[in-house]
């Protein structure tokens, strides 16, 4: 087997009903991994940005790129080298825990307090996705009841 | 012009020359059939089961080179319909396929008949389309033509609501196409073609790999030229046969799994593949890592995502088949067609060592010889449709086949039925010719209530039964891999052929010996209306020589030589 890498592929897409799902079954039909979605209309175009991370050899990231190609909406696929890549993650924690604490290591990643309530305290952070991943193994000891990443967003440098 | 969606739909297929349309009514489509009654600028062709009417606009379209249409309702027609566009799809054929569906208002509350058309369509069709308002209607239908019809071509379905039908709009034809999203590439890029010849130039070995692109693109005849002007020996895949003449010099015979033993020595010992609108599927290749090993890779074909997907190649070339091998003619001055005597030698030796042949050595009819017997007497004058089975590759090994779409049948997805409605297309297509659908005897049970359809539209099909009392080709496995176990295979138990035949109409024979089979065939083409004529051969017969399934090209279990009876 060839190695599998982890790659960020950005597909510009006609905003219509049904592309999701086209650009879905096309992985789902062939085997091939999404590690992440993302997607979002274009400002003042009728076109949608797809942010997808997957992983395969060499072989299957080119396939991938050329089977969305051949999609009839797809406008663009940019398989990103040199690429800034960002992610967003959502935590919410019991607000019994260390909060000065849990601000701090927001703050060394991006982020901050943004809802405090009765019982809860919820915060945010957005870098890039291994620093994300850092920084929730690290939270991990501050009891955190709820994770929601939002999956990766990434520009061509 | 204000008309309903209903109108549109038939005056969009007048606008696009549509002469012929297979379809079945129901329900969500009843707008569009009552404006078929009234109109008579196309023949509606009813056949019996709505994948007959997909497989039959296959037929159509294959040997026509035209978009094939095929209509149907919502629910149980569109599932049945569905079998018709995965096939459509593996092959590559243009297909425009119309369901009607239960009205906007009902979408989504399990409404009688509904069923999410363009969900199941969405990953055996190249695109497809819900139509949501009457509006949008004329572009769609023009983009499903195009798309349909450009590129690599394939079957685009269109589903429309039946409130969509009755509505009012404006229809004009003459718009621009949008579509900024698809532009198919269709000129090969000229420094990439002139390396490749460069590199044919310098082969020692080259050796042409001829795939049924060439037959979509209608190159057969560019592709012929460029053989000739180059003396450069050509496999062909089952896809392309016809591509060239059966008796041109340079033709090997097909390759693959059951291609001859010269063509798939030829591909292990050359030195340079040229492969024109071939796709490297696993039916030809046998084992990858051993395919071609010594080989560099020339791949021109219109889909980039064909070109090393399984075979890396050293000189990809993406555009038309027609074009690019035109522009390869302007440059094969080059080579010296004289220099590949000793290569063409080697191959003569292969070919003489282990030729395609059979033994007459039973009672029984040879399947091979009834196919043999055909070409012999029918030659060019018909076209060949085939089911799937071993009567499928004994046709594709022996049919002499002389031209360009005269050889249909259903390869990549390999759809027992498909034969018989396909022959009726092709007939209604190509009147001129006879229509010959070499079939099995459980092949034929999948599509036979067509009879009806090809005696009322008076389409005389005449279905070749190769009959061994077996799903012939899994009782070969079975035989060669599973020791024999003749699973589920036996099809002793048979209806009547010939009363079948006549019970709709038609005309049956059932023949054992080679003057009955002559005279059948005979009597068939004088009556002039479907036939069935049942041929009674050799039960245990194997289709040789075969690659078996993952092995490598040059690792062929071959015809037994005959000992000699006294
Ligand atoms: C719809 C469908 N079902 C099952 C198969 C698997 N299959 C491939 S060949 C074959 C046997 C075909 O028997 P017959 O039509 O008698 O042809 P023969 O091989 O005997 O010539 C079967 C069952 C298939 N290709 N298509
Ligand atoms: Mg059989």
């Amino acid at each position: 087997m060839e190695a599998s890498e982890r790659r960020v592929i950005s597909v510009i897409v006609v905003n219509e009903a049904s592309v999701l799902s086209r650009i879905t079954d096309l992985f789902s039909g062939r085997g091939y991994n999404i590690t992440s979605l993302t997607v979002a209309p274009i400002p003042d175009s009728k076109y949608s940005r797809l942010t997808i991370v997957t992983s395969g050899s060499v072989r299957v990231i080119e396939q991938i790129t050329k089977q969305l190609h051949k999609l009839i909406p797809v406008l663009k696929v940019y398989e990103h080298a040199d690429l800034v890549e960002k992610e967003m993650a959502l935590v919410k924690f019991p607000a019994s825990e260390n909060i000065t604490d849990i601000a701090t290591l927001c703050a060394a990643y991006n982020g901050k307090i943004v809802n405090v309530a009765e019982n809860i305290i919820i915060v945010m952070v957005a870098d890039e996705p291994k620093r994300v991943d850092n920084f929730l193994k690290i939270i991990n000891k501050y009891n955190p009841k709820e994770i929601v990443r939002s999956g990766a967003v990434a520009l061509e440098r | 012009m204000q008309i309903s969606g209903a109108q549109m739909v038939i005056e969009a297929l007048i606008a696009e020359g549509v002469d012929t349309v297979f379809g079945y009514p129901g329900g969500a489509i009843m707008n569009i059939y009552d404006e078929i009654y009234k109109q008579d600028k196309f023949e509606h062709i009813l056949t019996r089961h709505e994948q007959a009417a997909v497989h039959a606009a296959e037929g159509y379209s294959k040997a026509s080179g035209k978009v094939g249409v095929a209509m149907i309702t919502s629910g149980p027609g569109f599932t049945n319909a569905v079998t018709g566009l995965a096939d459509a799809y593996m092959d590559s054929i243009p297909l425009v396929v119309i369901s009607g569906q239960v009205p906007m208002s009902l979408i989504g509350t399990d409404a009688f008949q509904e069923i999410d058309a363009v969900g199941i369509s969405r990953s055996c069709t190249k695109h497809n389309y819900l139509v949501t308002d009457a509006k949008d209607l004329p572009r769609i239908l023009k983009e499903a033509f195009y798309i349909a019809s450009s590129g690599r071509p394939g079957p685009v379905h269109v589903d429309i609501p039946k409130d969509v039908t009755a509505q009012i709009a404006s229809f004009d034809y003459s718009i621009e196409l949008g579509l900024e999203t698809y532009k198919p590439h269709t000129k090969g890029n000229p420094r990439q073609i002139k390396k490749a010849m460069e590199a044919i130039a310098k082969a020692k070995r080259p050796l042409f790999y001829l795939g049924g692109g060439i037959i979509n693109s209608n190159a057969a005849y560019e592709v012929r030229e460029l053989v000739h002007a180059t003396g450069i020996p050509a496999v062909e895949t089952f896809m392309a046969r016809g591509t060239l003449s059966h008796d041109d010099e340079y033709l090997i015979s097909m390759l693959g799994m059951h291609g001859s033993y010269a063509a798939n020595m030829a591909m292990s010992e050359t030195d340079l593949v040229i492969g024109l609108g071939a796709r490297f599927d696993d039916r030809v290749t046998g084992k990858l890592s051993e395919f071609a090993k010594n080989a560099g890779v020339i791949h021109v074909d219109i889909d980039p995502a064909s070109i090393s997907k399984l075979v890396n190649a050293d000189y990809p070339i993406v555009g038309d088949i027609k074009n690019v091998v035109g522009e390869m003619l302007k440059l094969s001055s080059s080579i010296n067609p004289a220099k590949y005597t000793s290569w063409k030698d080697t191959i003569k030796n292969f070919d003489t060592l282990h030729p395609l042949t059979y033994h007459e050595d039973t009672d029984r009819l040879k399947p091979q010889w009834v196919i043999q017997r055909v070409g012999e007497l029918l030659g060019d004058d018909a076209n060949i449709s085939t089911d799937v089975g071993q009567h499928q590759m004994w046709t594709a090994q022996f049919y002499p086949f002389s031209r360009p779409r005269q050889f249909i049948s259903s390869g990549g997805l390999g759809t027992m039925g498909f034969g018989f409605p396909a022959a009726m297309g092709v007939k209604a297509a190509s009147p001129d010719k006879v229509s010959i659908n070499f079939t099995g005897d459980g092949s034929i049970l999948m599509n036979c209530q067509e009879l009806m359809t090809a005696v009322e539209k008076k389409l005389p099909v005449i279905n070749i039964i190769l009959n061994n009392n077996y799903l012939g080709m899994v009782r070969q496995w079975q035989t060669l891999f599973y020791d024999k176990r003749h699973s589920e295979t036996d099809l002793s138990v048979q209806p009547d052929f010939v009363k079948l035949a006549e019970a709709f109409g038609g005309i049956g024979y059932r023949v054992t010996t080679k003057d009955e089979f002559d005279a059948a065939l005979k009597g068939a083409l004088e009556k002039n209306i479907v036939a069935f004529i049942d041929v009674v051969v050799e039960r245990l017969e194997n289709v040789m020589p075969m690659v078996p399934s993952g092995g490598s090209l040059f690792n062929m279990m071959l015809l037994e030589k005959k000992e000699k009876k006294k």
